[in-house]
């Protein structure tokens, strides 16, 4: 069977004055349909590139990425862009909605640029908010709503394009611990109902509320398994490093 | 993304800094305020002198006969004018001589001194149009005619001011004195301006052309004035008089020298020419207002857009091309500078009206042009020209501004705080 994503022997060097810093340093992984995996690492591990190459925002300099069986690791930006519209939903730390726009909005966005009819795109993004229970706030302005209901109107948002993938990056990271802990839970539900989800943290504890952990260090996997296996959390080296 | 959502967005966004968006669009706004401001002036002076010409006669014709002066080539003789004229019906209708008698009319022991004398012929009153080649119609009496001119005789007809000062409005019989020669009405004008004024157009004295030689002492008659018979002959009519004067006095030199030919349609023309070299100079310097608004817009839309680069991201990130966020920024900056043009379309509308009808006011006063408007109104075209400028410069000024937005990288953009 074809995997929804699949990452061969990836590398991303950046040219530091006359040194190479190697981001990703051959990493090979592959992500199923219906998969809960979260993508974990210290600073500097790499997982940021990795999220950045999954979300088809950056491109690697070697090796090659399918998502959804399609190579994606050439493409130009604007491929891209359409591959981001279509594939993926993307759900960030700062939420990142756009500030002047309405709830209702912001969740029509990926539909806009989809070239999705107005009407349509109202009721789909209507049917999306309705999915995070925040249908009765679609005319506020986001500053208007708590962070917790911020970041769910950024997962209708991820989820009003009906991507193959959803894509968060810390979730929950400028939440506190029991809105943040929703938010994990509500990812799950999504993953119940079928959606592909990957998490990318630094946060062991909320690692292991997904089913795979893909562990980086340096720019490599070290593990890539069970959740629940002791060995998914163990931190190699030093003491774990707080990362913003 | 297409036009219309483009469009709501920048409304949206010129709508939460009203006070930014307003001095962004202030450059366009005087720029194109300017330019109509100019243009409709500059159509209220043209339609005034066109308004002045129609009056007087868009198809005069004035020839200046001097003679050679070498004392060997005589002048050329009204007869032979006339006959000349008669030839070409096709494109004259009328001439007469027009000799200036100076001044000097008397009545009783009241001075006319800026009464003006003229010498015509019974010609200059044509009996199919009711008029004179002036376009003046008869309020009484009769005109000058063939008998009066031939023999010489000492009689006259006079404008309707002169009527009302000298004659308290009951000339016809009656005699004033030219030069200390009696003359006796005959005719009276009607009046041809709003308002009787002192050395106005109704303040004259028309008398046989070689009457008035005599008084200014001239042997020949060095003017005529000819009708064409209508505005488009009056080129044909000039040239055939050219040919006519230059086999006449033969020397090549003639032109200047013995004669000269003008048409109001030169004058008319001329006048034009030279208000629309001076429009074309005020609206060019007018037109930098609306360059430096332009790079005001640009400079405001460079801004904009690092302000909004985490914006530019997260549209990025949700599937937004690079086309879709160049039509996003140049929708806005094109918008911006449309909005300031409607505005500055306004502006210069109105500060036309006023001017017009202050300047009209005070140029129509000033000529002593009575039935002329001033109409200060910008063209259609100069309005719809003026706000296509306008979107043009948004759009061209945008367009720097809009694809360093594009190029954005994603994940940079995503980044920035």
């Amino acid at each position: 069977m074809e995997h929804l994503i699949e990452l061969k022997d990836v590398y991303k060097i950046y040219p530091m004055g006359e040194e190479e810093v190697h981001a990703l340093d051959g990493v090979s992984l592959a992500i199923d349909p219906g998969e809960f995996v979260a993508i974990v690492g210290q600073s500097g591990s790499g997982k940021s590139t990795a999220m950045n190459i999954i979300g088809c925002l950056d491109v690697p300099t070697s090796g090659s990425y399918h998502l959804g069986g399609v190579d994606v690791s050439t493409m130009d930006d604007d491929r891209q862009a359409e591959i981001r519209n279509k594939m993926l939903g993307f759900i960030f730390q700062q939420y990142n909605l756009i500030p002047k726009l309405t709830v209702l909005e912001n969740v029509e966005l990926p539909l806009l640029y989809a070239g999705v009819a107005a009407e349509e795109r109202q009721e789909r993004a209507l049917r999306a908010l309705e999915r995070v229970g925040l249908a009765d706030k679609r005319k506020n302005l986001p500053s208007q709503l708590s962070g917790g209901q911020q970041q769910r109107v950024s997962i209708a948002r991820a989820l009003a394009g009906e991507p193959s993938v959803i894509l968060a990056d810390e979730p929950t990271g400028a939440l506190d611990s029991r809105t943040g802990r929703e938010v994990l839970a509500f990812l799950k539900k999504l993953n119940r109902e079928g959606d592909t989800v990957v998490l990318i943290t630094h946060d062991n504890s909320i690692a292991v509320k997904a089913d795979r952990i893909i562990r980086l260090q340096d720019g490599k996997v070290i593990y890539d398994g069970d959740a629940h296996d002791p060995r998914a959390v163990v931190q190699p080296g030093e003491g774990e490093e707080e990362t913003p | 993304m297409n036009v219309t959502q483009a469009f709501k967005l920048a409304l949206k966004s010129l709508q939460t800094s009203k006070m930014r968006s307003f001095l962004t669009m202030l450059g366009i706004i005087i720029g194109v305020g300017a330019v109509i401001i100019i243009i409709s002036l500059g159509n209220g002076l043209t339609g005034m002198v066109e308004q002045q010409v129609e009056k007087v006669g868009v198809n005069q014709i004035y020839a200046y006969t001097w003679g050679m002066g070498d004392g060997t080539t005589s002048n050329i003789t009204p007869e032979e004018m006339y006959a000349f004229i008669d030839e070409n019906p096709q494109v004259f209708s009328g001439i007469s001589p027009w000799v200036s008698g100076g001044q000097g009319v008397r009545r009783g022991g009241a001075e006319f001194a800026r009464t003006g004398v003229y010498g015509v012929s019974e010609a200059m009153y044509r009996r199919e149009t009711g008029s004179t080649l002036d376009g003046d119609t008869l309020a009484k009496g009769r005109y000058l005619q063939y008998v009066d001119v031939a023999l010489r005789q000492n009689v006259c007809v006079i404008g309707a001011y002169l009527e009302r000062e000298a004659f308290q409005g009951d000339a016809l019989g009656k005699t004033l004195a030219i030069s200390g020669i009696p003359y006796t009405v005959v005719g009276v004008l009607a009046q041809r301006g709003d308002e009787l004024r002192e050395g106005g157009g109704d303040d004259r004295v028309y008398i046989p052309y070689e009457n008035a030689l005599q008084m200014s002492g001239g042997r020949y008659v060095s003017l005529y004035q000819i009708t064409a018979t209508s505005r488009d002959t009056v080129a044909a009519a000039q040239s055939l008089l050219r040919d006519f004067l230059q086999d006449f006095y033969k020397d090549e030199d003639a032109w200047y020298n013995a004669y000269y030919i003008e048409s109001m349609l030169d004058q008319v023309n001329m006048i034009n020419s030279m208000m629309g070299i001076a429009m074309l100079v005020l609206v060019a310097i007018a037109a930098i207002s609306l360059l430096v608004g332009g790079i005001g817009i640009m400079n405001i839309m460079l801004v904009s857009v690092t302000e909004r680069t985490r914006e530019i991201g997260i549209r990025k990130s949700l599937g937004a091309k690079r086309r879709d966020i160049r039509r996003q920024f140049i929708i806005e900056a094109g918008t911006t500078s449309a909005m300031g043009g409607l505005l500055g379309i306004l502006f210069g509308c109105l500060v036309a009206m006023g001017l017009g009808s202050l300047l009209g006011g005070m140029l129509v006063e000033s000529l002593g042009a009575s039935g002329i408007t001033f109409n200060a109104t910008p063209t259609l075209s100069a309005i719809l020209t003026s706000f296509g400028v306008s979107v043009g410069i948004g759009v061209l000024f945008g367009y720097l501004p809009a694809n360093k937005a594009a190029k954005l990288n994603p994940i940079d953009a995503l980044r920035y705080d």
